[in-house]
């Protein structure tokens, strides 16, 4: 122990040392290319990371220090690594009945806090009911830290794992449980995003529909496929479309990086006849089972996040000053720091989805005994999309909201030790640097141990998979096309230079119901990267930086609904825009640029939408 | 021996009042400190500054604790966006109506202490015809910058950061004793300013609420 507060009193004085030295370059009026002469400047404009220079500087302990403003970022305390099992998520389980029975006009008079009406809660008549709480629950996310003041759906953290079918549409009661004291951070006010759902505005979780403690807000999810009320599709939608992985979280205006942050975040599971959860029917991908016990689930959903504990209490903290982004030193996988897993030698079907709030990773599996050894797996989808086929790959870029499934077949490390490394260099929130780490030098997350005994395996070699479902085309002619810069004007986030109406009622876009659009989506910056997430509808990429899509491999060719903005980046997508009409956010999901005011408005309505170019 | 045993009771019995004493001062000093205090220490340097009435004012203690405060940064001589923040918060101000001064503060700190004094922000603030509640901020450029950077006025790239027309555009707002913080841009509608920063109002309408 005297070992490590002698590391972090290092650490510390190093900063305050890298603070100071910044301080003076400032305070000596340097230029941008006296600064780039001295070397003290990169050419994307960041300090270099040197130590003494840059907080962002590795310190002896090898650990990347949380950065969190110029030269005061705080760091955890020490915790123990891989000390704790992996924890699966908990399968929701349905209720028979709801009271008072759910109606499509909001139950004001009930505490409804709902304002809109259902409007296909007849023609995708809910089959199947919940009932989920958000409230305080106290959580030990490592064994050395204190438990933890968090607010979980049903006191969860991640929240319980809706397991779900197309052609089952469901109704999910929320009940804003939350209390008035927030412990440090946090709104009370909730409305709950399902992303991407296929779901109409009014239960989509609009930012400004939220409500409050002692509210509740029925949720309703058709379970549709795109195209199910379209002109362009046969009846039933687009099985091209279907979407296999996603995920909840709440959007509280101005609040979503605080709130989610604090444990509103969890996933939803979408099976078909085809990716059926069985790997002896359908695609052959390997089975979910029971979703619980290591000896029948084999596709295992997987949320990454990374925190910042006080170093003084021990208790979760967010820097609601930092509008660039919040890093953590912490790294969680299911609500737990750096768990344990162990595994059987065969195919895992693994969801990945990065929670947030500002990292990007890029994850490789490492065998920390041959650092040297390139570990492949298949990539079979992007963001919930199944890919053409799968694609084999030895890492995946993943930023904030993006999720990939893939498959791993760990029979070839039978009694071996893998881990889940993060290989993706980030220093400050506003995004990675772009610098991949050498193996072993990154942040590992997960330990895998290959140890438990052999089992049968029915799921079927993804090597030998030729197609999924194929992908729609994107020939069709734009009714208009659209350009959305992000940049930042003003000391403040911005999209087009104009910011987020607090009351949602600017609508910056309204698209005509059954029409195409192309959208030319743009960061001018070096200096920073977005995730600029589109609810409701997927797009496909025309080109990224001008070149097709097909150009750069199978992967970007998938259906996605986040556009990975890496720096100075141009894409061109193809959408289509129907099935309920509406309104929806675009936004930057670092969800602290998303809360400082980067995020319109956009509707989908009857008849001619707008002809504005620039929303 | 009847002396000496008093002496021993009264000497036990002074130990056992000092080890109690002792027992206190350590369950005081290891008391954990609350989420509260500890945003307090890492956000809100208590430094001294003097408001435009010429007023000596501590950061923290007068004009955050107990508190729901919207925080700018401008300067006078400011050719960009200052003048129509200021303008737009004095509608805001209006808005707030009597509640500004009473529990809703709001503080403009200048980027420019070394050539906003009191008296230059005091006429400035006649100028625009600021009501009560709302002050106008300098000190020592060591603390004014302190505090930009705990507050997060900042940009990432030294030369944009050092430009200080880049950090006027921004509001922040919080309520101190819910822990309650954000920000807005400064150019919104006066009204959806309210709207933003009725969002970190007491709970219930209760001054102070349930905390």
């Amino acid at each position: 122990m005297a070992n490590v507060s002698k590391i972090n009193r290092r650490a510390e004085k190093l900063k305050q040392q890298a603070a100071r030295n910044r301080r003076e370059i400032v305070a000596a009026g340097l230029s941008r290319r006296d600064m780039l002469r001295m070397g003290l400047l990169t050419g994307a404009g960041l300090l270099v990371p040197m130590s003494g220079l840059s907080v962002r500087a590795r310190s002896s302990a090898g650990s990347l220090l949380f950065d969190s403003g110029p030269g005061s970022g705080p760091s955890s305390p020490p915790t123990t690594p891989f000390v704790q099992p992996f924890v699966r998520m908990t399968v929701k389980q349905p209720v028979a009945t709801l009271s008072p029975t759910p109606t499509a006009v909001p139950n004001t008079a009930a505490g409804e806090g709902r304002t809109i009406s259902h409007q296909a809660f007849s023609q995708f008549a809910p089959v199947k009911f919940y009932e989920v709480e958000q409230r305080l629950a106290n959580i030990i996310t490592h064994p050395e830290l204190p438990a933890q003041p968090l607010w979980g759906f049903d006191g969860l953290v991640p929240g319980p794992l809706y397991v779900e079918r197309y052609g089952r549409p469901v109704l999910v009661r929320n009940h804003n449980n939350l209390p008035a004291n927030n412990g440090g951070f946090g709104k009370n006010f909730v409305t709950t995003h399902l992303h991407n759902g296929h779901t109409p505005s009014e239960s989509d979780g609009n930012p400004c529909d939220n409500f409050r403690p002692g509210q509740f807000y029925d949720q309703h999810y058709p379970n549709v496929l795109a195209g199910v009320n379209s002109t362009h599709q046969d009846v039933g939608g687009d099985i091209q479309e279907s979407m296999s992985t996603l995920w909840y979280h709440d959007h509280m205006h101005d609040f979503t990086s605080q709130n989610v942050y604090k444990g509103l975040a969890g996933m939803y599971l979408l099976f078909n006849d085809h990716d059926t959860g069985d790997e002896t029917t359908g695609f052959h991908l390997p089975s979910f089972g029971d979703g619980a016990s290591d000896d029948s689930n084999f596709d295992v959903p997987m949320v990454f996040s990374d925190h910042l504990y006080d170093s003084e209490t021990g208790l979760q903290i967010f820097d609601t000053f930092n509008f660039d982004g919040v890093l953590g030193d912490r790294f969680l996988v299911n609500g737990k720091v750096q768990p344990v897993m162990h595994v059987h030698p065969r195919r895992y079907r693994f969801r990945w989805l990065d929670a947030g709030p500002s990292r990007f990773y890029q994850f490789f599996f490492t065998d920390k005994t041959n650092l040297n050894q390139r570990i492949k797996f298949h990539q079979i989808s992007t963001d919930g999309n199944l890919l053409e086929r799968p694609v084999e790959v030895e890492s995946i870029r993943i930023s904030v909201a993006e999720r990939a499934d893939l498959i791993i077949d760990f029979s070839k490390y039978a009694g071996k030790t893998l881990y889940i490394e993060n290989r993706l260099e980030q220093v400050d929130g506003r995004g990675p640097t772009g610098k991949v780490l050498a193996a072993g030098q990154g942040n590992l997350i997960l330990k895998i141990v290959v140890d438990l005994p052999p089992i049968a395996d029915n799921s079927v070699d993804p090597a030998t998979i030729t197609s999924f479902y194929g992908l729609p085309s994107k020939t069709a002619t734009p009714r208009i096309t659209r350009t959305f810069n992000f940049d930042r004007s003003n000391g403040l986030w911005s999209i087009n230079g104009r910011s987020m109406d607090p009351e949602c009622q600017e609508v910056r876009a309204r698209i005509s119901k059954n029409s195409v659009e192309h959208w030319v989506v743009t960061n001018s910056s070096g200096g920073w990267q977005h995730p600029a997430h589109i609810h409701f509808e997927e797009f496909q990429f025309l080109s990224v930086n001008g070149a097709p899509p097909a150009s750069t491999g199978l992967v970007l060719n998938g259906r996605k609904d986040v556009i990975r903005l890496e720096h100075n980046m141009q894409t061109k997508v193809f959408f289509r825009f129907r099935d309920f009409v509406g309104r929806y956010p675009f936004h930057c999901h670092n969800v602290v640029h998303e809360d400082h005011a980067m995020m319109l408005i956009w509707e989908i309505v009857e008849g001619d939408g707008d002809n504005i170019r620039n929303p | 021996m009847r002396n000496m045993h008093k002496k021993t009771l009264a000497g036990l019995l002074l130990g056992v009042v000092l080890l109690v004493g002792v027992a206190a001062a350590q369950t005081e000093t290891k008391r954990v400190k609350t989420p509260r205090e500890r945003l307090a220490e890492r956000s809100f340097p208590n430094v001294t500054l003097t408001t435009h009435d010429g007023k000596k004012v501590k950061f923290y203690d007068d004009l955050l604790k107990d508190k729901i405060v919207i925080i700018n940064f401008m300067y006078v001589k400011c050719d960009g966006k200052c003048p129509g923040t200021t303008a737009n918060l004095v509608q805001v101000q209006k808005l707030l109506g009597d509640r500004v001064g009473k529990d809703i503060f709001i503080y403009s700190i200048t980027l420019k202490p070394e050539e906003d004094t009191p008296r230059t922000l005091a006429a400035y603030a006649k100028a625009y015809k600021v009501g009560p509640g709302w002050k106008f901020l300098t000190g020592d450029p060591k603390d004014i910058e302190l505090l930009r950077q705990k507050l997060g006025f900042i940009d990432r790239d030294p030369v944009r950061d050092a430009d200080k027309s880049n950090h006027i555009g921004m509001l922040r707002w919080g309520n101190e004793p819910h822990t309650l913080w954000a920000g807005c841009p400064a150019s919104l509608a006066p009204n959806k300013i309210v709207k933003e920063i009725s969002l970190v109002d007491w709970p219930d309408a209760r001054r102070g609420g349930d905390r």
